[in-house]
C-alpha cells in the first residue's frame, strides 16, 4: 500500500520531466522543418527561463506559503554576476562550454547568497509585510546594479557608483559593468545549443523541485505552512526551513538570471528586464498554474510566454488586436489572474472541477481493468 | 525521580497575575489531570511547560534537566509533546505526512541528499514509512492514511494529533482539553485511546480536562486551578468531593 503512494508521486514527477522533453522534440522538429515563426524561435530560451522562474518562486510561494515579490532581484544577480564572469574569463577559459557551465553555477551561487542573506532578516515578517519587504529588496538590487561601473584593468578591480571616469581605469581599457548600459557582449555559447542547455537546466529545476518537496525537508516546510505553532511544537526549526526554502528558490531565479544574461547581446539593468512586473509576472504563473503544483506553474510559464507571440502569428486576427495584446501584455495578465481568481474560488467553478476529475479517474481506472 | 516537577511555577503579562505558585510532581508512568473553571490558568501553564511562554518566577524539571524558559523547539527535543485544544493539524498533508513530520528529528536525513536521493533518502523515508503506519495503526488511521488531515472527521483529528505528538518520541505527552466538542461515544473512546497510550508506551501523561466523567475516569491525580493558584491536589476522588473545589466549580 506504501508502496503505491510513492509510486504517485514519482509517477508526477515522471509525467513532468515528458512533457518537458516531448515539447522539446515537438518545437525542435518544428523548427528544423521551418516551421516556426523567428519570433517564437526567439523565446524557446526565455520560455524555459521563465518556467525556471515559476518552478522556483512557487517552492516559495505554493510550498512554503511566503509571498514574495523580489524573484526578479535575484534574477538580476544572477545575470549580472554570471555575465561579468564570462566577461573576464573571456581569453583566460577559452572553451564556451565550460566557461558557460562555470557561468551558470556563479549566477546560481550569488543569487542564493544574497537570498539567504535577505531572507534572515526579511522572514521575520509574514504575509502582506513580508510581500512588500522582498518586493523593495527586488528593487534595491535593480537600482544598485543599474547605477553601478564595474572594471578590471592592470591595477586591479575598480567599482563607483557615479561614473564611468570614476573608475580611473587604464587608457584603452573599457568598464565591464557600465553603468545604465550594462554589459555588453557577453560571450556565449552557440545560439543553435542554447535551447538544449536551457531545457537540461529545467529539467535539473524541476528534479531539485520534485526532490524537495519529496522528502522530509519539504515536509516539514509544508507542516510550517500549514500551521506553524504545530510545526515547533513538534520540534521543527521554522526559521531553518523557511531560510533553506527562499535560498534555493532564489538559486534557481540566479540560473534563469545567467542564461537570461548569456542569451541577449546586451544586458541591461532596466524594469523591462527585473523590475517589479517581472516579480508579478512569474507570480502570475504561479497562481494561474495553481499555486503549489510544480507542473503547473511549468506550464503556465510556458503558454504565457508563447501567447502573445502566438497570438501575433494568428494573421486573420485584425492588426488592431494583435498589436494591443503586444502592447499590454501586462494588462492581459492582470484581467486573466482577476478572472482565475474569482472562478477558481466560486463553488459553482469548484463543483464542476470535482465532477470533470471524477470523471476522468473513472475513466483511467476502465483503462486499468 | 519524578518524571516532572513544577516548581512555585508563576507569570505575569505585565500588571496581570495570570499563573502563581503552581507547584506539581508527576511519577513516570502517571496520568494527571490538571483542571479549573474557565480562564483559571490551565493553558498557561501548557503553554510555560511547551515553552510558547517564558516563566516570569518558577522552575520547570523534565526527568531531571532543567528546561525552565527553554524555546518550543528545544522542550520538544528535551521530551515534552503536546497537542493543541484547537486543533492544529497540517490540513493539506496527508494523515501518513502528518505522522512523519513528528518523525522527523528522529530519522535524520540531509536536504542534499533527498535532492540527489541517496541511499539515505531512501532507508529512512522507509523506516519512517514504518514507524507511521504502526502509530496509525494503533490509532485505528492506517487504512486512512492518504486522506488529507482536514478531510477527517473530528474525533480522529483528535487521535491522529496525539499519533503525532507521540511520534516525537516525548517522555511526557500534554493533552489540551482533548474530549473539547465530543459527543460520549467519542469520549468513551478516546478514554481507551489514552489509556492505551499510557500501557502500550508507558507514557506520562498530563491532560486538562472539563469533562469530570473523563477526568474521574482515568486520572490518577488531579490539581485544581482557580484564578492562577492551586486550589487543591491530589488523589482524583479526594479532590473531587473538596467543597472548596465543587464551589469553584459551580458558584455558591
Amino acid at each position: 500500500m506504501l508502496k503505491l503512494n510513492m509510486k504517485k508521486t514519482t509517477r508526477q514527477s515522471l509525467v513532468t520531466y515528458a512533457i518537458v522533453i516531448i515539447a522539446f522534440v515537438v518545437f525542435q522538429l518544428l523548427s528544423s522543418f521551418g516551421a516556426l515563426s523567428n519570433l517564437i524561435e526567439g523565446q524557446l530560451v526565455n520560455l524555459c527561463l521563465y518556467a525556471i522562474l515559476a518552478v522556483s518562486l512557487n517552492l516559495v510561494v505554493g510550498i512554503s506559503g511566503e509571498l514574495s515579490l523580489g524573484h526578479a532581484g535575484f534574477m538580476c544577480i544572477g545575470a549580472f554576476t554570471s555575465a561579468f564572469f564570462s566577461k573576464i574569463c573571456t581569453d583566460t577559459i577559452g572553451n564556451d562550454f565550460l566557461r558557460f557551465l562555470i557561468a551558470m553555477v556563479i549566477g546560481t551561487f550569488f543569487a542564493a547568497l544574497v537570498g539567504f542573506l535577505i531572507a534572515i532578516p526579511v522572514l521575520r515578517l509574514r504575509g502582506d509585510y513580508l510581500a512588500i519587504v522582498t518586493l523593495a529588496f527586488g528593487q534595491i538590487i535593480m537600482t544598485l546594479i543599474n547605477s553601478m561601473y564595474v572594471g578590471i584593468d592592470k591595477n586591479g578591480l575598480h567599482i563607483s557608483f557615479s561614473s564611468e571616469s570614476a573608475l580611473h581605469l587604464e587608457p584603452g581599457t573599457s568598464p565591464i559593468i557600465n553603468g545604465s548600459q550594462g554589459i555588453t557582449g557577453t560571450p556565449s555559447i552557440d545560439s543553435d545549443y542554447r535551447f538544449f542547455v536551457s531545457i537540461l537546466f529545467l529539467l535539473l529545476t524541476l528534479a531539485v523541485s520534485y526532490h524537495f518537496i519529496n522528502s522530509r525537508t519539504g515536509r516539514a516546510v509544508m507542516s510550517i505552512r500549514d500551521n506553524r505553532i504545530a510545526a515547533e511544537s513538534v520540534g521543527l526549526n521554522v526559521t531553518k526551513y523557511k531560510i533553506l526554502t527562499f535560498t534555493i528558490a532564489s538559486a534557481f531565479a540566479g540560473l534563469a538570471g545567467a542564461i537570461f544574461s548569456h542569451n541577449i547581446p546586451t544586458l541591461v539593468a532596466t524594469t523591462k528586464n527585473f523590475g517589479y512586473d517581472k516579480s508579478i509576472m512569474i507570480l502570475v504563473f504561479v497562481v494561474l498554474g495553481g499555486i503549489g503544483s510544480v507542473r503547473g506553474s511549468m506550464i503556465a510559464a510556458a503558454l504565457l510566454t508563447l501567447l502573445p507571440e502566438l497570438l501575433r502569428s494568428l494573421t486573420f486576427l485584425p492588426d488592431g488586436i494583435r498589436t494591443f495584446v503586444s502592447e499590454n501584455r501586462m494588462l492581459i495578465y492582470a484581467v486573466i489572474l482577476i478572472v482565475v481568481m474569482i472562478f477558481s474560488n466560486s463553488p459553482r467553478f469548484v463543483e464542476i472541477r470535482a465532477r470533470l476529475k471524477a470523471f476522468f479517474r473513472r475513466g483511467t481506472k476502465k483503462e486499468a481493468v | 525521580m519524578a518524571m516532572l516537577e513544577i516548581k512555585h511555577l508563576g507569570i505575569s503579562f505585565g500588571g496581570l497575575r495570570a499563573v502563581d505558585d503552581v507547584n506539581i510532581t508527576i511519577e513516570p508512568g502517571a496520568l494527571y489531570g490538571l483542571i479549573g473553571p474557565n480562564g483559571a490558568g490551565k493553558t498557561t501553564v501548557f503553554n510555560m511547560l511547551t515553552g510558547v511562554y517564558k516563566p516570569t518566577d518558577g522552575q520547570i524539571i523534565l526527568d531531571g534537566e532543567d528546561i525552565t524558559g527553554q524555546s518550543t523547539v528545544r522542550i520538544n527535543r528535551a521530551g515534552i509533546a503536546r497537542t493543541f485544544q484547537n486543533i492544529r493539524l497540517f490540513g493539506d498533508l496527508s494523515v501518513l505526512d502528518n505522522v512523519k513530520v513528528g518523525l522527523h528529528n528522529r530519522y535524520p536525513y540531509s536536504t542534499l541528499s533527498a535532492v540527489l536521493r541517496l541511499p539515505s533518502y531512501f532507508r529512512q523515508e522507509r523506516k519512517m514509512d514504518y514507524r507511521a503506519m504502526e502509530l496509525l495503526e494503533m490509532f485505528g488511521l492506517d487504512k486512512l492514511y492518504k486522506v488529507k488531515a482536514s478531510n477527517l472527521p473530528y474525533g480522529q483529528q483528535r487521535k491522529l494529533e496525539i499519533a503525532r505528538a507521540l511520534a516525537t518520541k516525548p517522555k511526557l505527552l500534554l493533552l489540551d482539553e482533548p474530549a473539547a466538542g465530543m459527543n460520549p461515544n467519542e469520549t468513551q473512546e478516546l478514554m481507551d485511546t489514552i489509556r492505551l497510550v499510557q500501557d502500550k508506551f508507558g507514557m506520562t501523561i498530563l491532560l486538562i480536562e472539563h469533562d469530570m466523567h473523563l477526568v474521574s475516569g482515568i486520572c490518577e491525580q488531579i490539581t485544581v486551578l482557580n484564578f492562577g493558584r492551586e486550589l487543591d491536589s491530589g488523589e482524583t476522588a479526594k479532590v473531587l468531593n473538596n467543597p472548596e473545589v465543587i464551589k469553584a466549580y459551580l458558584g455558591d
